[in-house]
């Protein structure tokens, strides 16, 4: 699986960093380091909505505080 | 509110604008000839001898700003029919010489190249005369003037001098890009060449971001240009010509800042690599010291290889203040990685071009890089940012000694001590122009208050530290 976080401008004062951040941290705890891709890109056309996080082709909507829920959820289930 | 310093630019701007404007809408080729005549309709001469003159300058003027001479491959041209051919006499007494008894121009001058005529009046000896101007500085009616040309004078890399028609001419080995002579030249003579129509046809061709996506990258400096708009609402008139998306090359400077550190610290000692003239100028003139140069791209070159591993259709587009960044995207180690560049004044032609007011945009965001990464724009900010580099990157057994140069004349002067074994630095941070990238020949404007808008647009920054900023680069 891949995730693809948006790192423009926009989503990055919406806290993409912090998402990033916590993403990476939940990858190396679940020792997911082989089945999930984690990378950054400019703009994934959704400013409005940010922060944007692409799961494979799928686009979401992600607040940081929402990460865990979503990491539960939308990632380590479908592995 | 005036948008450039001088009328020179203000005219190559409005060459450049009319040659974007009739791209945009695909009739260049049809229209190019009519150019210098709507630029100079009427009969008065306003700037030269006659109308046709004007013309036959902003003939030249469109042919560079349509790429210039491809046989040639430095950017910067001289224009030859525009050279007033200035006199080259160097220092030169004048009329206001009053024939005085105490002749402090004769005590003043190291070589004895003083002589006086028989009312007493001072000439020189040009023969003996180095050109010191210490006569020059102690005469009392300041009778002596200096005759040099403002291109050879503006020139620090010694690449200008007189050609057999007396007009200037750019020796290719000694040049290094800077464009100092660009905006220093009162008569428009020599110019950069322009990409503006390898932009416009990559903003056509990406067909609205669909064939691929376009990215600017916006040098930090953009934050003390166009003054007269809000800084978002410049982001907003770049996305409005076209763009997918605006990046902050100084996001490329927080990488380069983080790598040089550590590079530093293993190799005990090094020259910054950010700058393409001072890289162009130590591989001229001091090639036994081209090793010193830190292996790093250019924050530019850097942050365009990020964007191209992410997005492999992606094209990528420097916005800066700088004429030699037109000559880095050449070289082969960075031109798998950046398609073209322009400068803050071609910026402006292409918003007017294409009718873009950046006023009446709504404001948009610019938000990639930390304060450090931001700073890289002005003279000491590089040395400021490895500084925190090192010290981000837990490396504490290790003495940093920088040394900023701003402008080449003190690059010259540190390499000079470095090859001697006598710089008490251990880190060159080499900027060609004098204050840094916020004096680049192609700014619209160049002032006082261009290095505190800098640091100011750092301060706003929402990451604080190098690693914060670089931590998304995933």
């Amino acid at each position: 699986m891949k995730l693809t976080v948006c790192i423009g401008s926009s989503c990055h004062l919406k806290g993409s960093r912090q998402i990033v951040e916590q993403l990476q941290a939940l990858i190396t705890e679940n020792a997911l380091e082989d089945k999930v891709e984690l990378v950054g890109t400019f703009c994934l056309g959704a400013c409005q909505t940010g922060v944007s996080v692409k799961i494979d082709e799928t686009l979401v909507s992600l607040r940081p505080e929402d990460v865990n829920t979503f990491f539960e959820k939308e990632v380590i289930t479908k592995l | 509110m005036r948008k450039f310093d001088t009328k020179v630019q203000y005219l190559k701007y409005k060459v450049l604008t009319e040659v974007a404007r009739l791209a945009f809408r695909g009739e260049l080729l049809e229209n190019v000839n009519n150019i210098p005549k709507t630029i100079v309709p009427g009969k008065e001469a306003t700037m030269r001898c006659c109308v046709y003159k004007e013309r036959a300058i902003l003939a030249e003027r469109v042919t560079l700003a349509m790429g210039g001479n491809k046989s040639n491959p430095n950017v910067i041209e001289v224009i030859d029919i525009a050279c007033d051919e200035c006199p080259v006499g160097g220092y030169e007494i004048t009329e206001s010489c009053r024939g005085c008894i105490a002749h402090r121009c004769e005590d003043a001058c190291p070589r004895d190249a003083i002589k006086f005529d028989d009312e007493q009046k001072a000439f020189i000896d040009k023969a003996k005369c180095v050109e010191c101007g210490r006569c020059a500085k102690v005469c009392p009616y300041s009778a002596i003037i200096s005759k040099k040309r403002p291109c050879e004078n503006s020139c620090k890399a010694k690449a200008i001098s007189m050609s057999e028609d007396k007009t200037a001419k750019i020796d290719n080995e000694k040049c290094v890009e800077c464009g100092a002579c660009v905006y220093q030249c009162p008569f428009g003579a020599i110019m950069d060449k322009s990409y503006i129509l390898d932009v416009i046809d990559i903003l056509k061709n990406s067909r609205d971001n669909k064939a691929y996506k376009v990215y600017a990258l916006a040098a930090p400096s953009i934050s003390s240009q166009f003054t007269y708009a809000k800084l978002g609402q410049v982001i907003t008139g770049i996305k409005q010509l076209g763009f997918y998306s605006v990046v902050e090359a100084a996001l490329g400077a927080d990488m380069v800042a983080d790598a040089e550190s550590r590079e530093l610290y293993e190799k005990g000692l090094l020259t910054s690599s950010c700058c393409p003239a001072f890289v162009k100028f130590l591989r001229q003139d001091f090639p036994d010291l081209a090793d010193k140069i830190s292996h790093n791209l250019s924050p530019m070159a850097t942050l365009g290889k990020y964007i191209k591993m992410r997005d492999k259709t992606a094209k990528v587009i420097f916005i800066g203040p700088c004429t030699a960044k037109k000559s880095e995207i050449h070289l082969d180690a960075v031109s798998p990685y950046v398609d073209s560049a322009i400068s803050f004044e071609e910026l402006q032609a292409l918003f007017d071009g294409k009718g873009v007011d950046i006023t009446q945009a709504t404001e948009d965001v610019l938000d990639n890089a930390s304060y450090f990464g931001r700073i890289f724009a002005r003279s000491g900010g590089l040395a400021d940012a490895v500084r925190q580099g090192l010290k981000e990157n837990g490396i504490e057994d290790f003495e940093y000694k920088p040394v900023s140069c701003s402008g080449l004349e003190e690059c010259r002067t540190a390499l000079l001590k470095l090859r001697a074994g006598k710089l008490d630095a251990n880190f060159i941070e080499g900027m060609a122009c004098l204050g840094g990238c916020i004096s680049g020949a192609g700014c619209l404007t160049h002032g006082e208050k261009d290095k505190e808008q800098v640091d100011k647009y750092g301060r706003e920054a929402y990451e604080k530290t190098i690693k914060e900023a670089i931590t998304v680069l995933k």
